[in-house]
């Protein structure tokens, strides 16, 4: 079983893992992602790779609690174990050389956002990055990013840190100053790719996202992962996660994403009412967007 | 030893029936469907067999059990024996006892079947399987002198198992490897707990590795390793047994609808991922009211009686022949008609609609009539015009069939695939065209049967076996 070096807290809801998988790190590229389990009842929840050290064979996962299985996973201590981790998964980031890169990270995508900087970095690339978050709380990973990006832009929604707005307000503004950016990725929360890519339609830069849906063997086996892409259907485990964003159905994707929210808000519930767990505060205090 | 009967009056004593749970009760749970015989039935069934000269049973059975042999180890008493018997061509007797198709192998061809009904094969099969199991009888065989040859297995399908087991035994060292959590194949993933118990696969693959095989489950062979490395690091020789799992949609309007799963995902959830329990198990999945699964296979039975015992009020077979033509074993669907599955035979979907939150709510549908028989030798499927009528569902689940999985044909040069995708192999050695490399089970002949994978285990193991002797230098 894989096991844990940390697991620690780096914003309110968003916690920093480290586990060992020499195995699994010797293969993986940047744009991947595992599959793990926390225990043997649990569920299967994919995450983005979001570091990798090849001496050490150590896998870094950055994951933003948002439910039962996100909050279980704050419980394992550096030391434990994960009842399993399958991967590396899905395709690698197409990196190549386009000149200039600009990688866009919002919310949690930060994390998967920074070693695809790293890899476009070593292909000789300049690269431009934003990322941004609600406030400045929530914001991780800035000088991670720092030390790899030739250019970086932090933005945050309520204007607590760096540039007031969102990520596509920073990348417009540098396409309209026009930098000469060759290709972009973004990666985030739906909304937030959504908005990039129909930015970006109008500039004709090639822009690519990485999807997200539901996902459970990550092999291509059940289907349930899949994604409109210019009107087909792809498996998104295996044809992606990274697809041209101008040909995503993003709607589609919100509402699969959705398919099974009252069962997740019900489990959440009864997780934290669960007495004895060892919770940090700050998931015990857990509340989705629309509750007060 | 139980007296036998003069065999006159052998063809008089009726068929034992397997007692089972009631169609009401069953519904409702996910316990095995039927008990299995108890042991003074087993030899009332035993007794029946006529221990035929020229033995059409052994002929019709895919991996040429010694049914007489087995049968009459039964009226020995000696059921461990029996099962040992069964486990010369058969490695999973207790699995094959319960999903074989008898009915068209073994037991449609027994010489009793013609005046009367035929030896009950299958459940004799299942009994002394069971009994060695539970009996705690299984011994562990003799396991030959380490060769110094390793072979890695891609997939623990019935194909990989059987071939681990074989080559185990003969001194070979042998690793298993499984994409996901537990091995087992369409065993674990897609066959429901209420017809083949997930702690029977289990106690067979304990049972291996008892033998010695090593399984390293969660590692995908393409993504983690690809089969070339897997050379490079010291494997002699390499099976794929990685079975047909790639889902097929039927590509119509609104099939990208929340509640509308591949049966492939509805079972996994439900048997690997133990959605059914949801006390107890944390993935979700969708319960549907009015529930319409899409096919006629084994695998539309198991999604539709599963969809029942997941409270379902309505659950539909919606197939587009009629129930002659249905591939899925005449004895799920009796068990399926008993439990008030509703079957829409000459239907086909050809339009689901949602609601705005992209949730199914209804389905239309096509009539459908009998034409000329298409290159299947079955009568094609013909819309009727202006037959389209709504049918009210919340959940569908298309069952129509898989396509191979690509994952290692696609990280393995050289190896050569037919036009499906399928991997072509020697229907003798299961040789690929790679040297070295073995396959066998659905990835070679398509989604097709336990005991179809299981024998091509066994072939490729003998040829695999006399490759590693011969051409591998140690
Ligand atoms: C390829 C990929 C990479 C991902 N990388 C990361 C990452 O690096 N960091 C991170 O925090 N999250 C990542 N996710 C999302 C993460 O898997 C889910 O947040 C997690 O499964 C939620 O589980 P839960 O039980 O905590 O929440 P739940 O209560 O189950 O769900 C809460 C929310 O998470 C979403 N979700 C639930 N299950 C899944 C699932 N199996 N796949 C995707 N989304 C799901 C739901 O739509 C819902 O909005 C990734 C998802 C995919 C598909
Ligand atoms: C729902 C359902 C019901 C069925 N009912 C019956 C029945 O009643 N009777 C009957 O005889 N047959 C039945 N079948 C068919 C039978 O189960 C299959 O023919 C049989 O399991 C095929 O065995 P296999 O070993 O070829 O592959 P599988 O059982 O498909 O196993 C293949 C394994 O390989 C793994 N794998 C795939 N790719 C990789 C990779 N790249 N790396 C590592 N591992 C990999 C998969 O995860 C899987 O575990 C049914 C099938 C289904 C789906
Ligand atoms: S393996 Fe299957 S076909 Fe062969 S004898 Fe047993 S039940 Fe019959
Ligand atoms: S054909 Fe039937 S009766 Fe004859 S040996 Fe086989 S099982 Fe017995
Ligand atoms: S997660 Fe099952 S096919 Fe992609």
């Amino acid at each position: 079983m894989p096991k844990v070096l940390d697991n620690f807290q780096i914003s309110p809801l968003v916690w920093k893992m480290r586990v060992e998988t020499p195995a699994l790190v010797a293969k993986a590229k940047a744009g991947q992602f595992v599959i793990l389990r926390v225990n043997e009842h649990g569920e299967r929840v994919p995450m983005s790779i979001a570091g990798l050290d090849k001496k050490k064979g150590l896998l870094t996962i950055i994951y933003q609690v948002v439910g039962k299985t996100s909050a279980l996973m704050t419980t394992v201590p550096g030391g434990g174990e994960l009842s399993d981790c399958v991967g590396p998964l899905g395709v690698p980031s197409h990196v190549e050389k386009w000149g200039t890169a600009c990688l866009v990270g919002g919310g949690i995508g930060i994390a998967p956002i920074y070693p695809i900087a790293q890899a476009y970095k070593e292909a000789g690339n300049k690269v431009i990055t934003i990322i941004g978050a609600r406030s400045k709380d929530l914001l991780f990973y800035e000088e991670e990013h720092r030390a790899v990006a030739d250019e970086l832009h932090v933005c945050t929604d309520d204007g607590s840190y760096g540039h007031h707005g969102f990520v596509s307000d920073v990348l417009k503004k540098l396409l309209d100053a026009g930098s000469k950016i060759g290709m972009i990725m973004a990666i985030g929360p739906v909304p937030m790719m959504k908005v990039v890519t129909n930015l970006t339609r109008s500039y004709q830069v090639p822009t690519w996202v990485s999807l997200n849906p539901l996902m459970i063997d990550g092999t291509g086996m059940c289907g349930g992962c899949r994604v409109s892409i210019g009107g087909e259907t792809r498996f998104a485990c295996v044809d992606g996660p990274d697809f041209d964003g101008h040909k995503v159905d993003f709607d589609l994707l919100s509402k699969r994403l959705g398919a099974y929210r009252d069962h997740e808000r019900k489990a959440m519930k009864h997780f934290l009412a669960e007495p004895g767990c060892k919770l940090a505060d700050a998931v015990r205090d857990f509340k989705y967007p629309d509750e007060k | 030893m139980v007296e036998k009967i003069p065999k006159k009056d052998r063809m008089k004593v009726p068929r034992q029936v397997m007692p089972e749970q009631k169609p009401e009760d069953r519904r409702k749970n996910f316990q095995e469907v039927p008990y299995g015989l108890t042991e003074e039935q087993a030899l009332i069934e035993a007794s029946r067999c006529l221990e035929c000269k020229n033995i059409p049973c052994v002929a019709g059975c895919p991996v040429e059990v010694d049914i007489p042999g087995f049968i009459d180890l039964i009226l020995h008493r000696d059921y461990a024996a029996a099962a040992r018997k069964i486990k010369e061509t058969n490695s999973l007797p207790a699995v094959c006892g319960r999903v074989c198709p008898q009915e068209e192998q073994c037991e449609v061809v027994c010489v009793l079947a013609k005046k009367h009904q035929p030896v009950a094969i299958g459940y004799l099969e299942r009994f002394v399987a069971d009994y060695e199991r539970e009996h705690k009888l299984t011994r562990l065989p003799e396991i030959a002198p380490p060769t110094g040859r390793r072979v890695a297995v891609v997939g623990s399908g019935p194909a990989g198992l059987t071939v681990a087991g074989d080559l185990i035994k003969l001194g070979h060292e042998v690793t298993v490897f499984e994409a996901l959590h537990k091995p087992g194949g369409v065993l674990v993933y897609g066959i429901p707990e209420f017809r083949l118990p997930k702690k029977i696969v289990q106690a067979e693959c304990d049972f291996l590795a008892e033998m010695g095989v090593k399984f390293k489950n969660s590692t995908v062979i393409g993504k983690m390793d690809t089969v070339d490395e897997l050379f490079e690091q010291g494997y002699d020789a390499i099976f794929i047994g990685t079975g047909a799992g790639l889902p097929n949609f039927m590509g119509i309007p609104g099939e990208n609808l929340i509640g509308i799963y591949s049966a492939n995902e509805y079972l996994t959830r439900s048997n690997l991922m133990r959605a059914f329990d949801p006390d107890d198990y944390d993935t979700p999945i969708i319960h549907g009211r009015n529930v319409a699964v899409l096919g006629g296979g084994n695998t539309a039975m198991d999604s539709v009686r599963t969809a029942l015992r997941l409270g379902a009020e309505n659950a539909y077979i919606v197939y587009r022949r009629s129930e002659k033509e249905m591939p899925a074993r005449i004895e799920e669907i009796h068990h399926a008609q008993q439990e008030g599955v509703q079957f829409h035979m000459l239907t086909a979907p050809i339009k689901f609609n949602g609601d705005d939150q992209g949730r199914v709510v209804s389905m239309e549908c096509i009539k459908m009539e009998l034409g000329e028989p298409d290159a299947s030798g079955r009568r094609r499927p013909v819309p009727i015009e202006g037959s389209n009528y709504t049918m009210v569902v919340d959940l569908v689940v298309v069952a129509i069939g898989n396509s191979s999985n690509p994952l290692v044909q696609k990280t393995t040069p050289g190896l050569e695939t037919n036009r499906w995708g399928n991997i072509v192999a020697d229907p003798e050695t299961m040789q690929t065209s790679r040297k070295g490399v073995y396959a066998g089970g659905d990835i070679v002949t398509g989604g097709a049967t336990v005991i179809l994978a299981a024998g091509a285990g066994k072939k490729a193991a003998r040829a695999m076996h006399k490759f590693l002797m011969e051409e591998v230098k140690k």
